[in-house]
């Protein structure tokens, strides 16, 4: 009997794929290691490999095809009488990424356990939705605070890469060194293309030792060099942390202003998708906590591209919290050659007279897509992305309380001392007369990143918690 | 102790022939439970294709002799400690498929409830103390495994894990010098599989021969072909005897191969087909292991009765790993602190 080929997930937050090519025509005998096919996951260009021998008798979605959903057969094989196997686990005998499961052949629990994997998450179901919301609020989106003329789609990975390129065809200090930014284009594909523009004497790969290139890269800015330090992830800054604070945060003020610290830690922060606890966690509180660090977390295209820049022109450390997720998203961009976004300044993205929601990174996806809810029920939430997390733009948001007398902050962090615990308290100083109900803060749950499905789910802040949170303050 | 950290395991065989580090009796343990291992990640291969594991997921299949041929070498009560790469080495030490297989997916009869996933899993009673996802963090945790050891005066020794990749981290070193400092029982295991995600070693070390990184410290070490079972165990007993003996720390540093890519999602482009094939082809240690338990006058039969089991093994941990439960909404809130009493 034959068996189906199905679309393999390759990544943590790939949802679908392109199938670029097939290496075997139907009536092709396929064997053990054969290549049979690539895909392009969100990533890069994946093989598809077979371990098992058969015949392909037919191929079900041509080469080609964009937006292939995983899990959907892309192939027949004819598993050359090999077959009855208990059926439970859809796979036995097959490559990695070949799924042979006829659905009529599958019992009824695997049915219903393959669909729960979809529902709760084949990883970034959340991310999908997300991209949703934010190619609607694209659109909704109030003015931008400057007109910068016409604007393009791109996504956040390539408005970051264009920041970095820009800066250091202006700037020959500036210089790019981390773990596989290189050769391998970047372990998310985000300095893609660098190497080749500007070689290996500004785009360096470093063994996996964060505490000393930290450390390294610290001392060079000391003497004027630019570095731009990629983490893989915002969670190997830990090793590092030493040095940012203690080195890159401190020595400005303890030299009484001579030595600066012109440089930039950027990275994916927060949760990705079941990558658990060590490598899920946000990072905002913990740097913006010290004084001598800017703080950035961009979420659209124009927030990366345009804080990106500014954060290397700055003369200080800076911290740029991206985020997995979004690096994959399009968004409208300025073209304009001297575009740039001021640290410090936040952005309404929507506004609203009812209730003010404050977020930064994701969570603008998720405050705008509660916003949008919120409006079918009549309550019109005012957003305010973030961008700069310190120096905090306390004054646009308590303008907009004046305006609203409501507050509800959103973000992925824990609850203990996050950065809604402190717009809270800078509200209260600035605005405590205008404010009719108690700030609500929406957030990471207070414990480490569960690797469970259902319990990641539960972990992370959900829009129902924002609208509840706003109803909540709205007393409705 | 300097001719050790010149001879590579399989030199020394050759030597030696009078004495194989392992009987046919041991061989065939060990081969069935490299088989174990290799099934056991193939299948979780397939797990992950169907969204049914999620996150990072980083099979050990090619390097299976190591931790095969190091268990062989371990009395109770010792311990080991690894990366994320940690599903063989959870295997090795006798974990169970169907726990482990759960964990993967994220299930309430995985080892960690759900909680932990692919690189975060333990067991106590097994000595198997994780299962870590940061890049040269359980170097150090392994030392002071060892360190407890010492305090308790016990003649346990801790196998602590580490890529060549890991190898060059701040921490290796502190540790290095802690362990020596302090003769410390602890077996550093540098599984050099080559590359550190895209990295090959010679990109990412300076240090052209890994077994001397301890040198310094007078940490005596050893290159062993850490795709032959055999070598890889009488280099684990030369290294246990002399931890236990109360000499200090030993370094092995094993020549292994992943045939995989780094994770279920690394596009492998930084080699050849053609090198990951002629490892395949021509230093299996799974292929090694079967010629010579042929040669040794096991026949097909025997071999194919094993292979059957292994398979009836991992079907059931894949079974038991899609019908098991998610974990209870509650246990979100479980675990963060040991309620004081
Ligand atoms: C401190 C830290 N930095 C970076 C990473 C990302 N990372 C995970 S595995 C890996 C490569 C490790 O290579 P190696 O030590 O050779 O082990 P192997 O994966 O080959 O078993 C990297 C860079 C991490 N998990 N922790
Ligand atoms: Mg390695």
């Amino acid at each position: 009997m034959g068996v189906e080929i199905l679309m393999p997930a390759l990544s943590p937050t790939m949802t679908e794929g392109k199938l670029a090519r097939w290496l075997k025509k139907e009536g092709d005998a396929v064997k053990s290691g054969d290549v049979i096919a690539e895909i392009e996951t969100d990533k890069a260009t994946m093989e598809v490999e077979a371990v098992d021998e058969g015949t392909l008798t037919k191929i079900v979605v041509p080469e080609g095809t964009e937006g292939v959903a995983v899990n959907s057969p892309i192939a027949e094989l004819d598993g050359g009488g090999a077959g009855g196997s208990k059926g439970t686990a859809p796979g036995q005998d097959t490559a990695m990424p070949q799924q042979p499961a006829p659905p009529a052949a599958a019992s009824p629990e695997v049915g219903e356990v393959a669909k729960q994997a979809e529902d709760y998450g084949a990883v970034a179901q959340r991310g999908a939705d997300r991209k949703e919301g934010a190619a609607k609020m694209g659109e909704a989106a109030a003015a931008p605070e400057k007109d910068w003329g016409p604007t393009k789609p791109m996504t956040v990975r390539e408005a970051l890469r264009d920041a970095m390129a820009l800066e250091m065809r202006a700037d020959d200090k500036v210089f790019l060194m981390g773990e596989e930014v290189a050769q391998y284009q970047g372990a998310y594909k985000i300095s893609q293309g660098l190497l080749d523009e500007f070689g290996a004497r500004r785009v360096i790969d470093t063994p996996i030792t964060e505490h000393g290139f930290t450390g390294m890269a610290v001392g060079a800015a000391f003497t004027g060099l630019k570095p731009i330090v990629e983490f893989m992830t915002f969670n190997f800054s830990m090793q590092a942390i030493d040095q940012i604070i203690n080195s890159a945060a401190k020595t400005l003020y303890m030299s009484g202003g001579q030595l600066g610290c012109p440089i930039v830690f950027r990275g994916p922060n927060g949760a990705a998708a079941r990558v658990a606890a060590q490598h899920s966690q946000c990072y905002a509180s913990w740097y913006a906590h010290v004084p001598g660090l800017k703080v950035v977390a961009p979420w659209s295209s124009a927030d990366a591209k345009g804080l990106l820049r500014a954060a290397i022109r700055d003369p200080n450390p800076v911290i740029v919290l991206e985020n997995e997720i979004l690096y994959g998203h399009t968004f409208d961009c300025p073209t304009a050659d001297d575009f740039i976004v001021p640290i410090g300044k936040a952005k309404v993205e929507r506004a609203g007279k009812d209730v003010t929601i404050v977020a930064y990174s994701i969570a603008v996806t998720w405050a705008m897509q509660a916003a949008e809810e919120l409006a079918k029920q009549g309550i019109e939430a005012e957003v305010i992305n973030l961008r700069s997390i310190r120096p905090l733009d306390a004054e646009t948001i308590a303008e907009s309380v004046r305006k609203t007398n409501r507050l509800v902050t959103v973000e992925e962090g824990w609850p203990y001392a996050n950065i809604g615990t402190e717009i809270a308290m800078q509200v209260m100083e600035a605005a405590f007369d205008w404010l009719d109900a108690p700030p609500v803060r929406v957030c990471g749950k207070d414990v480490p990143m569960p690797y469970a499905a259902n319990l990641e789910k539960l972990a992370l802040p959900t829009i129902p918690e924002i609208v509840d949170a706003v109803k909540r303050v709205t007393y409705k | 102790m300097a001719q050790a950290a010149e001879a590579t395991g399989a030199k020394r065989r050759g030597k030696a022939a009078s004495a194989p580090p392992m009987t046919q009796d041991q061989l065939l343990q060990a081969y069935r439970d490299m088989l174990l291992i290799r099934r056991f990640e193939e299948k979780a291969g397939q797990l992950y294709g169907m969204g049914l594991i999620g996150g990072f997921c980083h099979l050990y299949i090619g390097q299976e002799a190591v931790v095969v041929g190091m268990q062989a070498c371990l009395e109770p009560g010792d311990q080991v400690i690894t990366s994320y790469r940690d599903h063989g080495h959870m295997l090795a030490t006798g974990m169970e498929a169907r726990g482990v297989m759960a964990e993967l997916t994220g299930r309430a009869g995985g080892y960690s409830r759900g909680k932990g996933g692919s690189m975060h899993m333990f067991s106590r009673e097994k000595g198997f103390f994780g299962g870590h996802g940061i890049v040269g963090a359980q170097v150090s945790l392994g030392t002071g495994l060892a360190f407890a050891n010492w305090y308790r005066e016990s003649r346990n020794v801790s196998l602590t894990y580490f890529g060549e990749g890991a190898s060059n981290q701040g921490q290796v070193f502190e540790s290095f010098n802690l362990a020596a400092l302090m003769k410390l029982p602890v077996i550093f295991i540098i599984e050099n599989n080559k590359y550190g995600m895209g990295t090959s070693v010679e990109r990412a070390s300076a240090s052209r021969d890994l077994s001397k990184n301890g040198a310094a410290w007078g940490i005596p070490g050893e290159q062993v072909n850490g795709m032959d079972v055999m070598a890889v165990k009488e280099a684990g007993e030369r290294a246990t005897a002399h931890c236990r003996e109360g000499r200090g720390p030993y370094l092995l540093e094993m020549k292994t191969y992943r045939y995989r890519g780094h994770s279920m999602s690394d596009p492998a482009k930084y080699r050849t087909r053609e090198e990951v094939q002629k490892m395949r082809e021509q230093s299996d240690p799974i292929e090694t292991a079967r010629k010579l338990l042929l040669e040794g006058g096991l026949d097909e039969a025997a071999l194919k009765k094993i292979d059957d089991e292994v398979k009836a093994v991992v079907q059931e941990a894949a079974d038991f790993a899609q019908s098991s439960p998610e974990p209870d909404e509650a246990e979100l809130w479980t675990d963060v602190l040991v309620e004081a009493r």
